[in-house]
């Protein structure tokens, strides 16, 4: 059980890490908290489940979404969240909060109140045997292999391209970047589309898993803002480290922890207890970071 | 003249409305504006410490909602006086803020704003754990609080109660933010290195405001508790939290009537939405022209309406 | 102090003013959206489809009714509970799917002194010892189907089971209903959140606990993705799934099919019934709605028959209270319902059969839950007993 629950762990870890690394580039970078980043975790599920009906195929339909959830990402930055870079913090939490309110109705209009149903493709549906004789579902290997790749590629992209070289120079000094001549309008909203096709992949992913319904950004949306402060604002390493983190404490809680409990408490009380504890402990650990070291474990800025 | 008037008329409408719902025969809207009175309290609570003393706490929602579950708890327990479970709120929510302050006024800038939102979090899920409190599912308080001699269950009573214990905490207000204390949390939002070059100790000040907002939303609390008796984790959690910034936002940061003006517009637009036949068949989509407006405000007219009001007087 | 009273009587008496009945105003609460939306959405239909075949009509009266979305959030049903019974002015209500929302909104229809018939959720603490005569459940007790659950696994000899259900109060009545029922050793007993999407966590313990027999109670999104993880996880070929009707009808045969099929579930209900007024339940459903009904529709139907009979047999005097009760007890008696017979316990709730369903497909290749036989017969919600009504 102890192999299965730790690549439970890694698979959501994984997942969190796709939208926290868009959340902490913008964050770090443009300097701006953004609550809707969630809503584009949840138009990148809709649309992938309206292109998986449309085409068929799941790995058709996977491309086509991304695509469209980035171009959605683009338009919302070049139109509004780009007024919002230079205004303080308490209006950008204001403003997005307000995007996310009309990102969800939005949502409900066009797609309806109902969930939607996005099914795993066809050859992952089945459990795959691990080493050691233990069935595993396919599926989320698959996810555990795509976040991985995503992972790999996103460093690379960052520490070895001249493009990251840019985005991590505007991510610890954006002032300077600026001066050096960097092209910062063209390079925010590259750095949003990105963000974006990030949290379309993670929704798309995990759609077959949960439910594609209205709202599923605000509940993931509020750990990756954990993740990212305990990792380090603007750094992609501190959110893959900080999200592997965070997923660990989370399954510990919803796997281990009743076990333990169900021995002093009643069975509801222990199933309430685990899941709670492990909230209020991931909680304590943002708090404590951003008590004594609020750059984070990997900070960005110099 | 001007003072008399922004004084007189809401308090003027406030004390009517009642009355006049009662005639129309609609005393539905009395427990309604009963709610927005109670908000308006929180919202008040909240601009004290975001608008005047410029700390963007995202965490309010605490204070409010532990308000409220001591209240549901005493009376879960037999303990239903108000004498005994309003003041317990009350001091439970202070006691709160006292710590949390304590410690996240060691930060500043976004990380404040992050660990208040943090510890909000924390407290939602202690609440959220218990079990035998309801955890997810909430709390049913048998009745509104005693010890009156009049029994609260009668909503044109209760809505009576609500309003004088809502202007007694606006006059309190008031004269705080007129006194000294008022006016070194406005010179610390203002600048806080001057003031602390000047001598003042800062972090105390800041402390004690993030108390009295602490303890002034522990009481609304105890309202909202008793308005329908029933305490639920929701009270906590950050989008409670969210939506009392957007109160405030919408009334004015830093205005005095911004926490209750951006109560009755919030409210009242929701319901107009989603309670009247205005949008038809679109009323469950209410949150949308919601959203639209909020946006416009925040992007175009960041004084909020009572600052739009008051430039215009000027 | 004497005028003021009077105001203060009257102001509270206006609040609560129920209609002189000449027509009809249901104050319809519900969970309409959501993963958990479908069931309700369902009830909904099977009551629209009763209104619609009675003219627009329940008991000879126009019929408005008045729809509020709970989306799974007591405090929302609480406020729209209000809204519907004090501005709305609404003279009976029903709707609510969930009985955690149930729980919370109860008080505030109880002091309303206004009737509410159950389509879906009656937790054991309204019909047991919080019995309450504007209480009336056309669905069935908390515990039934999970009660005739453990009969059936008892009967199948399963060494020990394993229980798992979500944590709020219907959740509770669950595990209570199967134990009772089962009689035997109890593997372990999880509870999981309300509306839980991923259950990968409780699959592995699942799986390292090799229980004889896994009884899951999942309603509507959570079991959608509970049978498609156990699947996903090979699971279904390990463990022998034994779940209520709740968790294996036509909302989440649509959502996951094939993989379904063999899974044996009990019911109040089943597509098959062999009687006139189920033959005629469904071809009406399936011709308007253009899918196979569920149990769900069938409580929403039979909902509103009941309330009909009972406003036809006072003459539309809904505001007689004891003449309305008394209407609504003997009600099962004087229609044919698509269930059978049946008849109420005294505290409001139906004594019914139970039947055991298995998924399969019917002779057109469509997936239903076929009737194979009776669980148990004339079945009275056990909690009755602690009703001192009447």
């Amino acid at each position: 059980m102890l192999l299965e629950q730790s690549l439970n762990s890694l698979q959501f870890g994984l997942m969190l890490f796709l939208l926290a690394a868009g959340l902490t580039l913008v964050f770090g970078i443009m300097d701006m908290i953004n609550l809707a980043h969630g809503s584009l975790y949840m138009i990148g599920a809709y649309l992938m489940a309206s292109f998986v009906q449309a085409t068929g195929s799941f790995w058709v339909a996977l491309p086509l979404a991304l695509a469209a959830t980035a171009l959605v990402g683009a338009a919302l930055e070049v139109t509004l969240l780009r007024k919002l870079y230079e205004r303080d913090h308490l209006t950008q939490v204001l403003a997005t909060f307000a995007v996310i309110l009309i990102a969800n109705e939005v949502v409900r209009l066009i797609w309806g109140n109902q969930s939607l149903m996005l099914n795993a493709p066809a050859g992952l549906t089945g459990p795959v045997e691990l080493p050691g004789g233990v069935q595993y579902a396919s599926y989320r290997l698959a996810i555990i292999g795509v976040g991985t790749a995503v992972a790999v590629l996103l460093y690379f992209l960052v520490t070895k391209t001249r493009v990251g070289m840019l985005v991590r120079a505007g991510a610890s000094n954006r002032e300077m970047a600026v001066a050096m001549g960097v092209n910062i309008r063209r390079l925010f909203t590259a750095v949003f589309a990105l963000g974006a096709a990030l949290c379309a992949l993670a929704g798309a992913m995990l759609g077959p898993i949960l439910a594609v319904q209205v709202g599923m950004g605000e509940n993931i949306l509020i750990l990756a803002f954990v993740v990212i402060v305990i990792g380090g604002i603007g750094s992609i390493r501190g959110a893959f480290v900080g999200s592997l983190l965070v997923g660990l404490v989370d399954t510990m809680g919803r796997a281990l922890l009743p076990i333990a409990f169900a021995k002093m408490f009643s069975p509801q009380v222990a199933s309430n207890l685990g899941p709670a504890l492990s909230s209020i402990l991931i909680y304590v650990l943002m708090a404590a970071v951003l008590f004594l070291r609020p750059q984070g474990l990997f900070p960005a800025r110099g | 003249m001007n003072k008399v008037l922004t004084i007189a008329l809401p308090a003027g409408i406030a004390i009517v409305f009642p009355l006049v719902m009662h005639a129309l025969d609609q005393q539905f809207y009395t427990s309604f504006a009963t709610r927005i009175l109670i908000y308006a309290m929180a919202a008040a609570s909240l601009n004290l410490v975001l608008g005047y003393g410029g700390m963007v706490s995202f965490g309010h929602a605490a204070f409010f909602g532990a308000g409220a579950y001591i209240v549901g708890i005493l009376a879960v327990e037999g303990v239903s006086s108000l004498w005994i479970a309003w003041p317990a709120a009350i001091v439970v929510a202070a006691a709160a803020a006292l710590v949390i302050g304590a410690l996240s006024l060691r930060t500043r800038g976004v990380y404040f704003i992050m660990i208040t939102l943090a510890f909000a979090q924390m407290m939602y899920y202690v609440f959220v754990s218990m079990k035998a409190y309801g955890g997810d599912d909430g709390l049913s308080m048998p009745a509104r609080s005693t010890g009156l001699g009049v029994s609260l269950s009668n909503d044109f009573v209760w809505y009576y109660l609500v309003l004088v214990l809502l202007m007694i905490i606006l006059y309190l207000l008031h004269r705080l933010l007129r006194s000294r204390f008022g006016r070194v949390i406005e010179a610390i939002r203002e600048n806080e290195t001057r003031a602390t070059a000047v001598g003042y100790p800062v972090y105390r000040y800041k402390l004690l405001c993030f108390v009295i907002s602490g303890a002034i939303a522990g009481l609304a609390g105890a309202l909202i508790a008793n308005q329908t008796s029933y305490v639920g984790p929701a009270l906590l959690h950050w989008v409670q939290s969210g939506t009392l910034m957007i109160m405030v936002i919408l009334g004015g940061v830093g205005r005095f009537w911004g926490g209750p003006v951006g109560a009755v517009v919030l409210l009242a637009l929701e319901e107009l939405f989603s309670g009247t036949p205005l949008l038809g068949d679109y009323s469950l989509h209410w949150q949308l022209p919601v959203g639209v407006i909020l946006l416009a405000v925040v992007l175009f007219a960041p004084q909020g309406i009572a600052g739009a009001f008051s430039q215009k007087s000027q | 102090m004497n005028i003021k009273s009077i105001v203060l009587v009257a102001a509270a008496a206006a609040a609560f003013n129920t209609h002189a009945a000449n027509e009809l105003k249901i104050g319809y609460l519900s969970t309409l959206s959501g993963p958990a939306g479908a069931i309700g959405v369902e009830i909904r239909d099977g009551f629209n489809l009763a209104l619609k075949m009675n003219g627009g009509k329940l008991g000879g009266l126009p019929t408005e009714v008045v729809f509020a979305d709970d989306t799974l959030n007591p405090e929302t049903g609480k406020q729209l509970a209000e809204r519907l019974l004090k501005r709305d002015r609404v003279n009976l209500m029903t709707g609510i799917v969930f009985s955690n929302v149930m729980l919370a909104v109860w008080p505030t229809i109880q002091q309303s002194k206004v009737f509410y018939i159950a389509p879906n959720a009656t937790p054991t603490r309204i019909s047991g010892e919080g019995c309450n005569p504007h209480f009336i459940s056309a669905s069935w007790p908390n515990e039934g189907y999970h009660e005739a659950a453990g009969v059936y696994a008892k009967s199948k000899g399963y060494k020990n089971a394993y229980l798992i259900a979500p944590n709020y109060p219907a959740g509770k009545d669950a595990t209570s209903g199967f134990k009772r029922g089962y009689g035997g050793a109890i593997s372990a007993e999880v509870y999981t959140k309300l509306n839980q999407l991923d259950y990968s966590a409780e699959l592995a313990q699942i799986r390292a606990a090799k229980p004889a027999a896994l009884y899951a109670f999942l309603p509507g999104g959570m079991g959608i993705n509970f049978i498609k993880q156990f699947v996903a996880a090979g699971l279904s070929s390990e463990v022998p799934l034994v779940v209520p009707g709740f968790a294996s009808d036509q909302d989440i045969v649509r959502a996951v099919g094939e993989p379904m099929l063999g899974i044996f579930d009990t019911a109040h209900w089943a597509y098959d019934l062999d009687n006139d007024a189920n033959r005629k339940f469904v071809a009406a459903f399936e011709k308007e709605f253009n899918r196979i009904p569920s149990l769900f529709a069938e409580q929403g139907y039979t909902t509103a028959l009941l309330i009909d009979s009972a406003v036809r047999a006072v003459k539309g005097k809904i505001e007689d209270e004891k003449a309305f009760h008394k209407a609504m007890m003997a009600a099962p008696g004087r229609f044919k319902s698509p269930r059978g017979d049946w008849k109420f316990a005294h505290n409001g709730t139906p004594v019914q059969d139970y039947y055991l369903r298995v998924v399969a497909k019917d002779n057109k290749g469509r997936i239903v839950n076929k009737k194979i036989g009776t669980v148990m017969n004339a079945h009275v919600d056990f909690w009755a007993k602690e009703c001192k009504m009447k």
